[in-house]
C-alpha cells in the first residue's frame, strides 16, 4: 500500500524554500558580520562573530548579492505555497489548531521520554503540525521583516509597527534563530524515519509499511 | 482526493524525480552562479526603482532623537580628508544642463535652505539619526538649467570616488546638496565642502567632497566605487 501525501506544488515550494534558506541563512550571517551588534555604532560591541565556514558570500557585497537572489525565491515560493494550502484545503493537513494542543504532549512523551505511541488519525502529528506551523510562519516574519530592512522607507509604516529600525534587524535575526532551531530536529526526524518517508517529498508517495510519520 | 495509479518502478521514479538537485549543484559552476547572481541583482534593482515613490518623504525626528556629533561614524573608503582648498573649491557642472561652469558655494548657499533630521542606513547594518543641512539637488539641478527629461546624474570626488543616481532620488525634497551637520559647516572628515545628503539611499550613495556634477541620460562604465565592485546599484531605502 502506498499512500499520497504531497502534491506537486507543495513538494516543489518545499524544496525551493530549502534551496532559498540555505543560501539565505549563511549570506545573512556573512552580512550580519559586518556590523555584528544591534546597538551603536561608535562605541560599537561585537556580539560574536559568525564561524567562516556559516558564512557564504565571502565578504558583504557577495552575500548580499546571494541574499537579494534567493530572497526571490523564498518569496515567491512562500506565496505560491500559501495560495495553494488555501484553495486546495489542504492546509488542513499542517495547520496546527486548537484542538491538535490536546495531542502535543502524549506526542513528546513518546518521542523524548520513551512514552507509549499515541494513535494517530491524520498524516502528520500534532507535534508535527506545531513545527511545521511555526516554520512557515517564522519563514513569513522573515520575508516582512526582510522587506522592512531592505526598504525603511518606503515601507517605513512597517518599520514603525515594528519599534524601530534596530528591532526590526532583531526580529530578522530572531527569526532566523527560530529556523535554526526547526532545520536540525526536521533533518534528524526525516533521517529516523528513513528513506521512503525522505522519497516522499520527492515523489508525493510513501510507502505505508513506513505508517509513521516526521 | 484523485489519486494518481498506482506506481510500480519506486525507486526508479523517486530517483528521478530528484533531478532537480543537478539544478541546485549548477549554483557552484562559477559561469551559471554569476549568471544568477547578475540577474538576482538586477532584478531586485529595478524592483527597487519601480517600488520608489519620488514624493514619499523619508521619517523625520525630533532633535533629541539625533546622535551627538562625534558618535556619528565615519566610513570613508580613502582618507577621512583629501585636502580639499575649501576657500577655492568651485563645483564643476557639466552634461545636459544650459549653464555648464564651475559654481562656488555660494550660488549653493543661496538657494532655499533646508535643514532636517534623518536616519543614515549603512549597508553595513548600522544606522544613526543625523541633523543635516543644504540645499535641495532639485534646487540646484534647476539653477543650473538640467534637462527635465535627463534620466541620471553622476558625481566625483575630491578622493577618487565617484556615484550616480536616477533623476527621481536626486530630484527628490530630501535630497541635499549638503554643506552643514548640526548647525556648523560640514567638516572635513564628513565631506566639506559639500555631499549629497540621501535620507532615501542608503550610505554608499551619499557621496562626500564632491567636485564635479554631470547631469546625463547613459550612466558611464563606472557607475559607483562599490557598486563597481558589487552592491546593488540602486541602493534605495
Amino acid at each position: 500500500m502506498e499512500r499520497f501525501e504531497h502534491p506537486s506544488i507543495i513538494r516543489l515550494c518545499h524544496w525551493a524554500q530549502a534551496i532559498a534558506l540555505a543560501v539565505l541563512i549563511p549570506s545573512g550571517l556573512q552580512i550580519f558580520d559586518a556590523f555584528p551588534s544591534f546597538g551603536e555604532k561608535v562605541p560599537q560591541k561585537d556580539l560574536f562573530e559568525p564561524p567562516g565556514f556559516t558564512m557564504l558570500g565571502g565578504w558583504l557585497g557577495g552575500a548580499l548579492q546571494w541574499h537579494f537572489t534567493f530572497a526571490w525565491l523564498l518569496i515567491v515560493s512562500l506565496i505560491v505555497y500559501i495560495v495553494y494550502q488555501a484553495i486546495s484545503g489542504n492546509w488542513r493537513q499542517v495547520l496546527f489548531v486548537r484542538r491538535d494542543l490536546a495531542g502535543v504532549w502524549p506526542m513528546a512523551r513518546y518521542y523524548f521520554f520513551f512514552g507509549p505511541k499515541p494513535a494517530l488519525h491524520e498524516v502528520y502529528n500534532p507535534l508535527q503540525k506545531q513545527a511545521y506551523t511555526v516554520a512557515i510562519g517564522l519563514i513569513g516574519v522573515s520575508v516582512i521583516t526582510g522587506l522592512a530592512l531592505y526598504k525603511p522607507v518606503q515601507l517605513s509604516a512597517l518599520v514603525w509597527l515594528m519599534g524601530g529600525f534596530r528591532l526590526t534587524r532583531i526580529w530578522h535575526f530572531a527569526a532566523m534563530c527560530g529556523l535554526l532551531a526547526f532545520i536540525p530536529g526536521h533533518l534528524v526526524m526525516v533521517a529516523l524515519h528513513g528513506w521512503s518517508n525522505f522519497a516522499s517529498m520527492w515523489t508525493g508517495w510513501k510507502r505505508a509499511h513506513d505508517e509513521s510519520v516526521s | 482526493m484523485n489519486l494518481p495509479k498506482l506506481p510500480t518502478k519506486r525507486t526508479r521514479r523517486e530517483l528521478l524525480k530528484m533531478t532537480p538537485l543537478l539544478g541546485a549543484a549548477a549554483l557552484f559552476l562559477p559561469s551559471s552562479r554569476d549568471w544568477l547572481l547578475e540577474h538576482g541583482v538586477g532584478l531586485s534593482d529595478r524592483a527597487s526603482e519601480t517600488t520608489f515613490r519620488s514624493m514619499h518623504l523619508a521619517p523625520t525626528f525630533s532633535d533629541r532623537a539625533v546622535t551627538a556629533l562625534d558618535q556619528f561614524p565615519l566610513n570613508s573608503y580613502l582618507q577621512d580628508d583629501p585636502d580639499v582648498d575649501l576657500e577655492a573649491w568651485r563645483l564643476t557642472v557639466e552634461g545636459l544642463v544650459q549653464h555648464a561652469g564651475e559654481y562656488a558655494i555660494d550660488t549653493i548657499r543661496q538657494l532655499p535652505k533646508i535643514t532636517q533630521n534623518t536616519r543614515h542606513v549603512c549597508v553595513e547594518g548600522w544606522d544613526v539619526i543625523g541633523n543635516f543641512g543644504g540645499a535641495r539637488l532639485a534646487d540646484f539641478l534647476d539653477r543650473v538649467g538640467a534637462d527635465p527629461t535627463a534620466r541620471f546624474i553622476e558625481v566625483s570626488c575630491a578622493d577618487d570616488y565617484y556615484e550616480s543616481l536616477e533623476m527621481a532620488a536626486a530630484r527628490h525634497p530630501q535630497t541635499l546638496l549638503c554643506y552643514e551637520m548640526y548647525g556648523q559647516p560640514i567638516t572635513r572628515e564628513h565631506g566639506a565642502p559639500v555631499r549629497l545628503q540621501i535620507p532615501t539611499k542608503l550610505g554608499y550613495k551619499q557621496a562626500k567632497y564632491l567636485m564635479t556634477l554631470r547631469v546625463t541620460n547613459v550612466l558611464q562604465a563606472k557607475r559607483g566605487y562599490w557598486e563597481d565592485q558589487g552592491y546593488a546599484w540602486h541602493g534605495g531605502l
